[in-house]
């Protein structure tokens, strides 16, 4: 296996390199440690997106403001009766009035919030799945026949504009990505068209010496593997700590956004496959370049 | 005898420049030796590398161990290749190997395991004496040298043909008579050999061997027939020639 990529004494005589000293592999490593940096921002920023949406957008509240007890009570009733008769709710929850009591104090001042002060009824709803527009415009018909004067505000609905913004950083860094990949390959071909040209000589000669295409290829191709392995090395070894030290400041912030433990065993796998997909890409470039260089030749 | 070689009608132009060959017919046999002869830029080499696949006749029908090479695919042409020696007029070695590597060559692009190749380049080196300087670098050897490991990795697969193009040029006469018989070693094995020189004395050192002449890029006898062997009467025509 490792003979298939690594050269052999031979081979690396015959077309010789001095190691390191080309700009080969410096630039895979920066290319790997941007790629690896963006793909875990994309990876973070897509669980950050799912467990938001799993806490905030499957969920909705309903108030009642009435100054009259009774009246209030009453909708409150209603309205809990409707909420539990629709498919989309899984499950209703009446916010008792203490609740509501100490989720006003520290806005009114514990001494404001007496009995004088009517407070809204709450009912905390959470919904199956992330609750559509449809499904909200359906509860808000049945709300208004059966409790006039609740309000329903879905969580999703003011988080919206959280949830573009991230979606839209996700697919800037997956278009980062495909940027680099891109420049990647770009480099790949330019030093296999380089080091083609610096050894046209040798390749004329194992040409008519009856080596073929694929053989010719296959010392180029294993030369860039090299080079990519040693550049995806210093590439993982740079993005490591980063990563960490990233992981550990996102979870200081404790916002849930972008915690360690958002970042699960798949999304490990996949920065891991980073790497190995990026010394892949650069032996195909190579030899891609390397055989419609030589497809010119009789 | 089997023919090895077949040219009809064959015309050879670089890019868009005038005919350096033309009008070639002629065939060869296989198991035959024969010398390639005429002065400077008659398109001996140019000839040599239709023969070796380095050049696509411009037109006409080349066939190559009953092939057409017109239609023959470019991914048989390897195969082709190594049952092809070649000395170049210009040796080309690789230059950052050894004489040892360089003629072992041919056999690692045949696929052959290092263990098996030792022996048979030490012999080989033997034969054109340089068994001392198998390590030594092409830039470090003589011409006369450099030109001996080319034979060497010319020969080193025991080819079908071996074309080569002045193989004596840069070597002393003993020397050239010496690499002389390897060819004729190698021919009575069943190797067609081709050979182009301008060196008359060399010519007739092979009793069997016929000739062909080229002149101006085309046979001097344009019905294709060889002088078998070489006349005196041909040779001192253009002994002048001789540098
Ligand atoms: N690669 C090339 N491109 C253009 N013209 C070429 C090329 N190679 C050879 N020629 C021309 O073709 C003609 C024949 O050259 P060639 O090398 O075949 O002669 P030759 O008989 O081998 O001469 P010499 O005895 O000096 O080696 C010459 O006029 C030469 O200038
Ligand atoms: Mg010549």
């Amino acid at each position: 296996m490792l003979g298939l990529i690594f050269p052999t004494g031979h081979d690396r005589r015959l077309i010789p390199q001095a190691r390191l000293t080309g700009p080969m592999p410096w630039v895979m490593a920066i290319m790997l440690f941007l790629t690896m940096l963006a793909t875990a921002a994309a990876l973070a920023l897509g669980s950050a997106g799912q467990q938001i949406n799993a806490d905030l957008a499957g969920r909705a509240t309903v108030q009642i403001v009435n100054a009259d007890a009774q009246a209030r009570q009453t909708q409150a009733v209603a309205a809990e009766a409707v909420l539990r008769s629709d498919r989309a709710v899984a499950a209703v929850t009446q916010v008792s009035e203490t609740e509501v009591r100490d989720l006003l104090a520290p806005w009114l001042g514990s001494g404001a919030v007496s009995d004088d002060i009517p407070l809204p009824a709450l009912i905390d709803v959470d919904f199956r799945t992330r609750a559509d527009a449809a499904a909200l415009a359906r509860l808000r018909g049945a709300l208004s026949r059966a409790a006039p004067d609740a309000r329903i505000d879905a969580h999703g609905q003011w988080l919206r504009p959280v949830f573009d913004l991230i979606a839209t950083l996700r697919w800037l860094a997956v278009g980062l990505v495909a940027l680099l990949v891109l420049a990647s390959m770009a480099s790949v071909m330019l030093s296999a068209r380089s080091s083609f040209a610096a050894h046209s000589e040798t390749i004329d000669i194992m040409h008519l010496l009856g080596s073929t295409h694929a053989q010719i290829a296959r010392l180029f191709q294993r030369r860039i593997a090299l080079d990519a392995a040693l550049g995806a090395l210093f590439g993982c070894l740079l993005a490591a700590p980063v990563l960490w030290m990233l992981g550990q400041a996102a979870g200081r912030l404790d916002s849930g956004l972008v915690s360690a433990g958002s970042f699960g065993l798949v999304d490990w796998l996949l920065l891991a496959t980073v790497p190995i997909a990026g010394i892949a890409l650069a032996v195909i470039t190579a030899r891609i370049t390397v055989l419609s260089a030589l497809r010119k030749k009789l | 005898m089997d023919s090895i070689v077949q040219f009809e009608n064959v015309g050879l132009r670089y890019g868009t420049g005038p005919e350096v060959l033309s009008n070639l017919s002629f065939t060869l046999f296989s198991g035959q030796f024969y010398f390639l002869t005429g002065p400077s830029g008659a398109g001996k080499s140019s000839l040599l590398k239709l023969l070796y696949l380095a050049q696509r006749p411009s037109r006409g029908l080349v066939r190559l161990f009953d092939s057409d090479l017109m239609t023959l695919g470019q991914d048989r042409l390897p195969g082709f290749r190594r049952r092809i020696g070649v000395v170049f007029q210009d040796f080309r070695l690789v230059p950052h190997l050894s004489a040892f590597d360089n003629i072992a060559l041919p056999l690692r692009i045949a696929g052959m395991r290092d263990a098996d190749i030792i022996t048979p380049v030490r012999e080989i080196l033997d034969w054109v004496g340089l068994t001392a300087r198998g390590d030594a670098l092409p830039a470090t050897l003589s011409g006369g040298e450099q030109q001996r490991v080319a034979i060497a990795r010319a020969v080193i697969t025991r080819p079908d043909i071996l074309v080569a193009d002045e193989p004596t040029g840069n070597v002393d006469p003993d020397m050239a008579v010496k690499l002389l018989r390897l060819f004729e070693a190698l021919n009575r094995m069943g190797t067609t050999i081709i050979v182009a020189t301008h060196d008359v004395h060399l010519m007739t050192r092979i009793k069997r061997a016929q000739m062909m002449r080229l002149e101006a890029g085309q046979l001097s006898d344009p019905t294709g027939a060889l002088r078998y062997p070489p006349r005196p009467a041909d040779l001192t025509g253009w002994a002048g020639e001789q540098s």
